[in-house]
């Protein structure tokens, strides 16, 4: 077994990951902040107005970065779930339950800052076309993922089957990154491509990275204080949880 | 111990025995059309009774009424085996549950889907629907009602174990139920505007193919999730 499998194995192990968790949320959360303030800081001031929006286009700002998040947490809420039903690690089911409010309320801000841009700009709050429907879509499939997983009184039960509901819904994701491609739409395509030419302004870059890695760290550090608090609930009538607690006071 | 019967035979016997507990209770069959029936005579209601005005939503409003229809007869898919034990007892039968399961979904579409498509001329003649469009409707039903069957017993059988499950039911299924009715009714509204509707119907129909393969899997294993 390589060190790194043996290394993930370990973490496996609920006081494990607890004591990772409690050592490297905070680390998360104050590695997020930093980028997060960077980013405003240059899409508020630094940052040019657009030659057509004015300044109005700076909720994209916002506005990308979340949209990004909502597709990538449903990967990792997927990628757990699969790991949780085919090798049964009940960390993965919490990881992938964890995953789930967070993802939720990203795809709910993508929602809104679009709903916020599209007013003034397309002069509606909200039009019926491929990019917005089918991110709507996934946040009914983020709620019905948090709706089972409530439904159900067996814990790990409602795990595994709020898993496969993930898994499922995992044929939406390539619909809402295409949608832009494959159907006439109001919502731009892509002008940001990690392969090949990007078609975004280089001025607007710099904060659109930092605030992708903001996201990114907060998630992370979300992910590992909201898993930690979920397994001391499901863990608390053993051991480790009642020494841990001591330990902390 | 007796020879064991094959997966075909095992098949066919399902059938068989869910045909005959559907027969003695035929009334029933009838409820899922009845519904239809009075969800699309509200709009009539609501709407006011224009000609022109119903026909241009006639092939949503069918879709709608048949797709909810379908949605709240899902739960009595798999409910009298549970109450009665015999799903427990398909599912350590020697014989790939997946089949099984597919059988069952072959018999409450049939039971189900078929006496609303097969009434669905009548909603057309209530709703005014254009001339020309019906073949269209009664096409992308035939192939769109089985998939929307297929996609809601995953659903069905993820929340088997519950005991109240209407609800959360809905909210699982309707999500994943957009994509068909969008490309359903879409293919009708082209037809009803004189444009090109096959696009749509072949996507409903690759849907279709894909779904008869993967869902009947996907279902058994959500089963064995959700009872184990």
């Amino acid at each position: 077994m390589n060190p790194f499998m043996r290394w993930l194995h370990y973490l496996g192990a609920p006081p494990n990951f607890n004591a990772f968790a409690a050592r490297w949320a905070p680390w998360f959360f104050l590695a997020a902040v930093p980028c997060i303030l960077y980013g405003f800081w240059q899409a508020l001031f630094v940052v040019p107005a657009d030659y057509q929006q004015g300044d109005s286009y700076r909720i994209l700002f916002i506005h990308v970065p979340s949209a990004w998040m909502s597709l990538f947490i449903y990967g990792v809420m997927a990628v757990n779930g699969f790991i949780a039903l085919v090798w049964r690690i009940k960390l993965s089911e919490v990881l992938a339950m964890s995953c789930a409010p967070i993802g939720a309320a990203f795809t709910f801000v993508t929602l809104a800052t679009g709903a916020i841009w599209g007013k003034p700009m397309w002069g509606t709050w909200w039009t019926w076309d491929a990019r917005l429907t089918s991110e709507l879509v996934l946040l009914f499939l983020y709620l019905g993922v948090m709706g089972l997983y409530a439904a159900i009184e067996d814990r790990r039960a409602a795990a595994r089957a709020a898993c496969f509901l993930a898994l499922i819904g995992i044929v939406n994701l390539p619909i809402v990154h295409f949608s832009v491609e494959w159907w006439n739409s109001l919502h731009q395509g892509a002008t940001i491509r990690l392969f090949g030419k990007s078609t975004i302004d280089p001025s607007m870059l710099p904060p659109l990275i930092a605030l992708t890695f903001g996201t990114k760290f907060w998630f992370a550090g979300s992910l590992l204080t909201r898993t930690r608090a979920t397994m001391y609930e499901l863990e608390s009538g053993k051991d480790w949880v009642r020494r841990d607690l001591e330990a902390r006071g | 111990m007796a020879e064991q019967p094959s997966t075909p035979a095992a098949f066919g016997a399902l059938l068989r025995r869910d045909f005959r507990l559907l027969w003695r209770r035929r009334g029933d069959a009838l409820n899922p059309v009845l519904f239809a029936l009075l969800v699309i005579s509200l709009f009539p209601f609501a709407l006011g009774p224009e000609p022109a005005t119903l026909a241009r939503i006639a092939p949503g409003v069918i879709w709608v009424a048949l797709l909810l229809a379908g949605l709240l007869s899902l739960d009595t898919l798999f409910r009298a085996d549970l109450d009665d034990g015999s799903l427990e007892q398909l599912m350590l039968a020697p014989h790939p549950l997946s089949v099984l399961v597919g059988g069952k979904i072959l018999v409450h579409w049939a039971s189900t889907a078929l006496p609303l498509i097969l009434a669905t001329p009548l909603f057309a003649t209530l709703l005014y629907l254009p001339e020309g469009t019906l073949g269209p409707l009664m096409l992308s039903l035939a192939l769109g009602t089985p998939l929307l069957s297929l996609i809601g017993a995953v659903i069905v059988a993820l929340t088997v174990g519950m005991r109240r499950s209407g609800m959360l039911l809905a909210l699982l299924a309707l999500p994943l139920y957009v994509p068909v009715l969008i490309f359903g009714a879409g293919s009708v509204m082209a037809a009803a505007q004189g444009l090109p509707y096959d696009g749509a119907l072949l996507l409903l129909g690759a849907g279709l193919v894909m779904a008869l393969v993967l869902a009947p899997l996907a279902a058994a294993a959500a089963l064995r999730i959700a009872l184990q």
